[in-house]
């Protein structure tokens, strides 16, 4: 058989497998395109739950009640947790943690634009969990079924998480809410604030989004970025009228015809600079990332060094040791 | 809602499912307020001082809070994702005992609580934790000092979990029925923070020239402390023997530096308390 039959049949089996619509695992022939999209794809979710850590653990030690405080606390912990999954799955693509890692802080891949908005109140901690979760999972949950088997079981697990953050996101707004004026004040400003980067989350209108035909053909995208953006405006609108806040938007209306809001565009050309790196915490973020992991260059590598000094001891690595360490955040066997 | 949209998800049931509803159970923390000690039993035990348990449980409380914010500011900037979380969880675990011992000192003596403005809604934990000046805080410096590197964090870990896992383990059987149950939930607890700065304070202390340098440097500079921290506690020989079983197989002398003088604060706590304190002070009749 010649190696050009060979790709042929293997390329069958691929496609046999994404129409069955089964799971591709590590060890199955996979296109290098294919490979290589999922690469970026995850690698960019690790990243934005890496650095979606930076923007709400700007508050953790301002946070104003003991509660909160351990919320939130428990809450930026499971985005660490959500990061390490992510790095996971792409090792069984063939590319470490640290590589990713060093190709964020170059800034050769990307993360989730919205986290380069600044948290500017504490309510900001609440607008987060409420539409960027939110609208986190509105992405994520088509995900589950993604065809990459590690990604997609990944992605059940964040989920399931995800979803504790965006109802404790939307209790914080509605008891500031029951409080006094300035709260009220406070949450509104932060709804202004955070309405069209959320909306911008799903990514360009689906007419300027050249990946989305082929990320679909291979069933590691599930739906166009509108289908999700019109989803989430349409799961939003109720809960804003339900939490007594205006959704920043002249054009939000019901839609008896189409059976659906019609809403505003955000500003798009915002989007591409930011994208770009142009936005307002671009340089922040990736400072601080590129400070912690140089900061911690010495402990990495005095723990290499231990484990290699020690291989064949009884004691177990200390790092490996302290990754099965479970996330604190109670509650989240219940869903 | 009548034009709410039908769930996208089929397979995996709408995570908006329950969102405005009441169903409560799915919150990781409840929706309302709870009292830490809900339900329990606050008496104090006739044979027991109030004010003095109260003073004691306070001490014991800030402690807790002061090291779990420091703890916390490593959020995002550890040295590696696994040590993120493992710091997160030992934060969170002191803020669990602070708030238990604060409500504690507060059910057993009231007058510790600073008063607010009327119907202020804010619970006797946080009117503790954010409206108490620093001078009102009980807790020993070796907690307040401003963090330094890891291998700080680790040393003063290490020195800390031990002292408190001693003293914890004696409390459990303490007349007082709720600071006893405190205390021996705090045990499993101290004993994982003790065995994660242990495990870190040999691989420092072995794996490269700069760690060790640098472990020596942050136990050198937090010893001075040690002896108040010691008495805090009463702490007795025990603590003494696991420390040196430590110090031995890391190959690390005990140091040699003299115990500082004075008591109170240092100037580290009134800063960290400005920043802790901020927004609740700024509502003091807020809803959080
Ligand atoms: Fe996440
Ligand atoms: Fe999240």
């Amino acid at each position: 058989m010649t190696a050009t039959e060979d790709e042929v049949e293997l390329q069958a089996a691929f496609d046999g497998t994404i129409a069955r619509n089964d799971r591709i695992e590590p060890r199955d022939w996979m296109p290098e395109g294919y490979r290589r999209t999922l690469v970026r794809q995850i690698a960019q979710h690790a990243h934005s739950e890496i650095i979606g850590m930076q923007p709400e653990g700007n508050w953790i030690t301002r946070a104003p009640s003991l509660r909160r405080k351990a919320i939130l606390l428990a809450k930026v912990q499971d985005e660490a947790g959500h990061g390490l999954y992510l790095y996971s799955a792409t090792e069984t693509l063939g590319v470490s943690r640290a590589e990713l890692t060093e190709m964020l802080i170059e800034g050769r891949q990307k993360y989730s634009s919205i986290f380069n908005y600044p948290t500017l109140s504490y309510a900001d901690v609440g607008t987060i969990g409420w539409l960027v979760d939110g609208a986190a999972i509105c992405n994520q949950v088509p995900l589950c079924r993604t065809s990459y088997g590690p990604y997609g079981r990944a992605m059940i697990r964040i989920c399931k998480e995800e979803s504790f953050h965006q109802r404790q996101g939307y209790e914080l707004l509605m008891t500031m809410m029951r409080g006094t004026d300035e709260q009220r004040a406070m949450v509104q400003e932060s709804v202004d604030r955070f309405w069209w980067p959320a909306l911008m989350m799903f990514g360009p209108p689906d007419a300027d989004s050249p990946n989305t035909a082929q990320s679909m053909a291979w069933g590691i995208k599930r739906n166009t970025n509108d289908d999700l953006r019109q989803r989430f405006v349409d799961m939003t609108v109720p809960q804003a009228e339900a939490l007594g806040v205006t959704l920043p938007d002249p054009d939000l209306r019901w839609n008896d015809e189409r059976g659906h809001h019609d809403f505003g565009q955000p500003d798009w050309e915002e989007f591409m600079q930011v994208v770009k790196g142009n936005g307002p915490c671009n340089a922040q973020r990736i400072a601080h990332r590129r400070r912690a992991h140089e900061d911690g260059a010495w402990v990495r590598e005095a723990a290499t060094a231990f484990a290699k000094r020690t291989v064949g001891e009884a004691s177990a690595p200390v790092v490996e040791e302290v990754a099965q360490q479970p996330s604190r955040n109670p509650g989240r066997e219940g869903t | 809602m009548s034009h709410q949209t039908p769930d996208p998800n089929d397979e995996h049931g709408s995570v908006y499912d329950g969102l405005l509803g009441t169903d409560t159970s799915q919150w990781a923390f409840g929706t309302d307020f709870e009292d830490p000690l809900a339900g329990v039993d606050t008496t104090v035990p006739s044979e027991l001082d109030a004010a003095e348990l109260a003073a004691y449980c306070l001490a014991l409380g800030d402690d807790a809070l002061v090291l779990s914010h420091r703890l916390s500011e490593w959020c995002s900037n550890a040295p590696d994702l696994e040590d993120d979380i493992a710091l997160a969880n030992i934060a969170l675990d002191l803020l669990g005992q602070a708030r238990l011992l604060l409500a504690r000192a507060a059910a057993a003596d009231p007058s510790v609580v600073p008063t607010l403005p009327d119907g202020s809604p804010v619970p006797v934990e946080d009117a503790l934790a954010f409206f108490r000046e620093a001078v009102d805080f009980r807790n020993v410096r070796m907690v307040e000092v401003a963090n330094g590197d890891f291998a700080h964090t680790v040393a003063r870990l290490l020195l800390f979990a031990t002292v408190r896992l001693a003293a914890f383990e004696r409390l459990a059987t303490h007349a007082d029925p709720v600071l006893a149950a405190i205390a021996a939930k705090g045990v499993k607890e101290l004993t994982y923070h003790r065995d994660y700065a242990g495990r870190w304070f040999l691989t420092l202390a072995q794996g490269t020239e700069e760690s060790r340098r640098r472990l020596l440097a942050g136990l050198t500079g937090l010893w001075p402390l040690q002896a108040e921290l010691a008495r805090a506690y009463d702490a007795g020989p025990e603590v003494d023997v696991v420390l040196d079983q430590v110090f031995a197989v890391s190959g690390v002398e005990r140091p040699d530096v003299a115990p500082m003088t004075g008591r109170g604060h240092t100037e580290a706590l009134s800063r960290m308390l400005a920043e802790m304190q901020v927004v609740a002070r700024a509502h003091p009749r807020g809803q959080w």
